[in-house]
């Protein structure tokens, strides 16, 4: 299971990567593993949108469950990841990189630190 | 095996049904709401007939074999049933007729009111929900319209245990209420530590199942009640389980306060590839006023010479409606006969037999297959299938192989708590012999497991189908047949 | 008898079990209440309970017995013989929900064929495998377009002429939601177009019957463009014998089509079990609540059918869910595909021009009774209100010491419409009983 030490991370399997003052979110690898085949991604709201922190963002779907994912930090989307809605699979073959889901200005920096390093976040504790 | 879909089969110019020529002078047409194309299929009756008895064939049913389908209830419906629901003086009258021209439906829909009534010690049913899961919204309602009619509209909070039916999370969502999921206990009871967390002056009720989907009396029934009770709030029972209980236990005795049964599950009635079901609510006397419009109420008692008489009344604070009309009629009917036929000797058999039958297959298998929690079960219970030395099976893998058996697997992953569940309900109707055939499949399936594991990855093989492609289902969604782009267009 | 154990079985059950008697069984029950000693007769035999249920019936007078013009939601149609004949296959109805796809080809494919006829009929992208009822598939509606718009649009434009148990499931469904339900106090009088000024940027539904509960048909258009102007969702409810003559709702823009399946050769009993027919827009298919079967191959590459878009469900979702539902209406949505699959293109047209043709000559008759009148100016498909010389209950009462059911008297819920009945004609009411009607109605209100 990859867990890029470059990256933030949520307890509900969120990643983030700071840029600026700006931040990318996705979902990580271990949640791709548990969620099997993602066969749909909804992005549920627009860009230009102002979502706090652990609002729901998107919904992703797989053939086992539909998870609901959070806003790891509050901001306003500056772009959507458009090619999730034809290719859903890009999540289990690229969690890191094409199948990033929102990209945000952020609006409260002091939030990064609700945020886990990559080592605490392999830490977790796990049902399984 | 593959069979052709009904517009495969279309040809254009076949007719199925005619109707006689109009007998009445031709009106004219409202030409402008006419539509211009209607794309449904031309077949005569035979192909009609002869394309569905074949895919009826590829089911398996109660009728073909065994169907332990956990939380179900998949138990013999017996053919009398579908004889009196089929009566023409149930049949063929009209949900809206004056009240005195259908007293025979209204008293029949009384009397099923009261036979549940005396099983489950409630003091009034309601039989308008349609089925399980409404009954319960119908349940929610009412304890919701409870708590407002006493001003006491802040409690919002429904406390549900972690091995619930995913129905009741979703059907206390849907009336506004905030779900606290309690946790069950080492023995899988429900943990009432974390039930007197909860009780506070927010909080509405508690949903509980009992037996519960492991298959357990909750054995901290009385005292989970008793907290949610002395802090203002009411107590929910899932009836899917009431199976195990008829002339045993009466739930409102432990302290449940509003019910659902399952008339297609506990009462006999097919569960017909899915519906319809009926879910019936009983509820304390406190509640009655609440319950959905209408009730069926008798008006006068009747003597030797005029009978009773029945009435549909409204209840003075009412929920309202949940559907149209008075229920499903229909499966009630079905349920009555069930009802009469068994008697109070009979229920008792019948829920004996089904709890016998649970724990003989427990007994034969509990060697070999891990029961988490090792008491005796009620009507079902729940096994955890897997096996250190058989990496790679899943709960999924047995339930293909029991295919190849003739069985229907049982319910697997639920509940939600038990990894790699396998939840096995048989019922009572069942001869000891099936009971027997079923435990010799599983433990040789568990044997397979071990030394050739790929028998169980590859099953079913001889079912009617190979496993099915759920990933390219959900992607592609082809959820209609495709048409040709022409089809239908041309109207005579 | 319905169980098998003999004494000799059970014996040797609870040998292996570990227990003497089958009240061992019970040992972790409370001993407060354990075997309660019911009151309640014991059982009887087949040729008794056949007896019972037949006695009990014979309190009941039936649509065949009585001559009916009843409708208002329910309606008295022919059913095929052959109908029922599929139903009684034990394969279909005693089999339940196809978790197992490899042994349930049959209800998989039963309900890819009903959606795919559903959606036909509509003219809409997709239909799920059925809500319970006509009821319960419009209060879905409503939970939809709620859902659709995250629960931000609060308000719901709601006809007046919507069916009134309709109306009613609608605020006992959405009770707990604090939505404004707004449009019903227009009154049955008013027409679709009076809803436009209802709408607002605040509306997620706006919702119609067609034709509506009093039997009339509208054009759409304006109402649909109103509601979609605003962003609202636009619902209407059908009635499905009416799509063999009508355009479907899609010609007029709609995002959801509800309807009451039972028309489609399913028995009156006494209000149920019925069918609720639900479809939309591809669009809005994750939103749409219930059952859905999608086609797919096995692992030979043979192609089959599973429930799809589970993962929206309640088993999974729990609280988050759309909804709450569970079943569909599995074998009621069979009946309906087998009547469908007999009727077919041809069959359904020629028998929605009969209920039309039916219906059209009765009105006219009717009015010709003096003192009766039905408004000539809006068109209706089998239903129309007529206008009584006395409060309709008096006139159903008279026509029922003739054994005749007259219609729906609409005072019961429509307060100003004393003198109103709703009069519905179908296949089943051969000219002979029409003119039977005239003729009793003529006998009692002659000049």
């Amino acid at each position: 299971m990859k867990t890029p030490a470059d990256l933030k991370y949520t307890k509900n399997d969120e990643w983030v990567r700071i840029e600026g003052d700006e931040a990318v979110i996705g979902i990580t690898d271990y949640a791709q593993d548990q969620l099997s085949d993602i066969v749909f991604v909804e992005i549920v709201a627009f860009e230009g949108d102002s979502l706090n922190q652990g609002e729901t963002c998107a919904v992703v779907e797989s053939v086992k469950a539909a998870s609901d994912i959070y806003m790891p930090i509050s901001g306003e989307i500056t772009a959507i990841n458009e090619a999730l809605a034809d290719s859903p699979e890009l999540i289990n073959e690229d969690p890191f990189g094409d199948a990033w889901l929102l990209r945000i200005k952020m609006s409260k920096s002091s939030e990064l630190e609700d945020l886990l390093d990559a080592e605490a976040y392999k830490n977790l504790e796990r049902d399984h | 095996m593959t069979e052709k879909t009904i517009f495969e089969l279309s040809r254009p110019g076949r007719i199925g049904i005619r109707y006689p020529e109009p007998d009445v002078p031709l009106a004219d047409l409202p030409e402008k709401f006419l539509r211009k194309d209607l794309p449904l299929v031309e077949m005569s009756e035979n192909e009609v007939v002869r394309h569905f008895t074949k895919i009826s064939q590829l089911n398996h049913a109660v009728d073909t074999g065994f169907y332990p389908l956990g939380s179900c209830t998949m138990k013999y419906n017996p053919k009398i049933n579908e004889e009196t629901a089929r009566l023409p003086g149930f049949s063929q009258i009209h949900p809206l007729q004056p009240v005195e021209t259908v007293q025979g439906a209204l008293g029949l829909m009384y009397e099923t009111q009261q036979w549940l009534a005396e099983i489950s010690g409630f003091d009034a049913v309601t039989l308008q929900p349609a089925a399980g899961a409404q009954g319960e919204l119908t349940g929610v309602f009412i304890i919701r319209a409870y708590h407002n009619s006493r001003g006491d509209s802040k409690r919002i909070k429904m406390l549900v245990p972690d091995s619930a039916h995913g129905t009741n999370p979703a059907s206390s969502a849907m009336s506004g209420m905030t779900i606290i999921e309690i946790p069950s206990d080492k023995n899988g009871n429900i943990d009432t530590e974390r039930v007197k967390a909860e009780c506070d002056d927010t909080l509405a009720g508690l949903m509980i199942t009992n037996p519960n989907t492991l298959g357990l009396f909750d054995e901290n029934i009385v005292e989970a009640c008793q907290l949610v009770h002395n802090s203002g709030g009411l107590v929910y029972g899932d009836g899917a389980n009431m199976n195990a209980l008829l002339g045993i236990y009466r739930p409102a005795e432990v302290g449940i306060d509003v019910m659902h049964f399952n008339l297609h599950k506990t009462f006999s009635t097919p569960h017909g590839g899915g519906g319809p079901g009926s879910g019936p609510v009983g509820v304390t006397k406190e509640l009655a006023e609440f319950l959905p419009d209408p009730v069926v109420a008798m008006i006068s008692e009747g003597d030797e010479e005029t009978p009773a008489f029945y009435d549909l009344v409204t209840p003075e604070k009412t929920i309202g409606r949940v559907k149209s009309f008075h229920g499903h009629f229909g499966v009630v009917v079905k349920a009555f006969t069930y009802l009469i036929s068994l008697g109070k000797n009979g229920l008792l058999d019948a829920s004996t037999s089904a709890v016998l039958n649970a724990n003989y297959i427990q007994a034969l298998i509990k060697d070999v297959y891990h029961i988490p929690y090792e008491r005796l079960c009620m009507h079902e219970f729940v096994t955890e299938a897997q096996w250190d030395d058989a990496p790679g099976i899943r709960a999924l893998d047995i339930s293909k192989r029991l295919i190849d058996f003739g069985f229907h697997p049982p319910t697997n992953y639920f509940p939600l708590i038990v990894h790699e569940a396998l939840m096995i309900e048989p019922t009572e109707t069942e001869a000891k012999e099936t009971l027997d055939a079923f435990a010799d499949a599983l433990l040789q399936i568990a044997d397979e497991a071990k030394n050739d594991p790929e028998i169980l990855h590859n099953a079913p093989t001889n079912a009617p189908f190979g496993r099915l492609d759920e990933v390219k289902a959900a992607k592609e969604l082809i959820l209609k047949t495709q048409l040709p782009e022409n089809y239908g267009k041309e109207l005579s | 008898m319905y169980t098998s154990h003999t004494k000799a079985d059970k014996e040797e059950m609870l040998k292996v079990i570990g227990l003497e008697k089958v009240e061992d069984l019970f040992q972790c029950l409370p001993e407060q209440g354990k075997f309660p000693a019911l009151n309640l007769p014991d059982g009887i035999t087949e040729m008794e309970a056949l007896d019972e249920l037949q006695y009990i019936s014979s309190f009941n007078e039936t649509t065949q017995e009585l001559v009916s013009f009843l409708g208002a939601g329910a309606y008295n149609h022919f059913i095929p013989a052959a109908v029922d004949s599929i139903l009684r296959r034990s394969e279909f109805y005693t089999a339940y929900t196809p978790y197992q796809p490899e042994i349930s080809q049959g209800t998989l494919q039963a309900i890819f064929e009903y959606q795919s006829l559903i959606a036909a009929l509509t003219g809409m992208d997709v239909a799920n495998a059925s809500h319970y009822d006509g009821a319960t598939a419009v209060a879905e509606a409503v939970n939809m377009a709620y859902h659709n718009f995250r629960g931000r649009k609060k308000k719901i434009v709601l006809s007046p002429a919507v069916n009134p148990q309709y109306r009613g499931t609608i605020h006992t469904y959405m009770d707990g939601m604090n939505l404004e339900i707004v449009g019903e106090d227009l009154g049955p009088g008013s027409n679709p177009d009076d809803l436009i000024e209802l709408i607002d940027e605040n509306t997620a539904l706006v919702l119609v019957q067609y034709p509506d509960f009093l039997g009339r048909i509208f054009d759409l258009s304006a109402l649909a463009a109103a509601a979609h102007e605003h962003k609202a969702l636009f619902s209407v409810h059908i009635n499905p014998i009416s799509m063999g003559l009508l355009k479907p709702p899609s010609a007029y823009g709609a995002d959801i089509v509800t309807g009451e399946g039972q028309p489609l050769g399913i028995p009156l009993s006494f209000g149920g079990p019925y069918l609720g027919l639900f479809a939309t827009k591809d669009k809005y298919v994750r939103k749409m609540a219930g059952r859905v079967a999608g086609e797919t191959v096995d692992t030979q590459g043979q192609r089959g059918y599973v429930l799809t878009l589970s993962t929206r469900e309640q088993h999974i979702r729990r609280e988050q869910a759309t909804s709450n539902i569970c079943t569909n209406q599995g074998l009621i949505a069979l009946a309906s595909t087998v009547y469908l699959s007999l009727l077919g293109k041809n069959g359904l047209q020629e028998l929605a021009k009969l209920n039309y043709h039916k219906a059209h000559y009765a009105a006219e008759k009717i009015s010709t009774v003096p003192g009766f009148a039905v408004n000539p100016v809006q068109p209706f498909f089998n239903e129309f209100v007529v206008q009584c010389p006395v409060p309709a209950g008096e006139v159903n009462e008279y026509l029922l010491e003739h054994e005749i059911l007259g219609g729906y008297d609409l005072s019961q819920i429509y307060p100003g419409m004393t003198h109103e009945l709703l009069v519905a004609v179908t296949e089943m009411n051969p000219r002979s009983e029409i003119d039977y009607l005239v003729a009793v109605l003529e006998e009692e209100y002659h000049d």
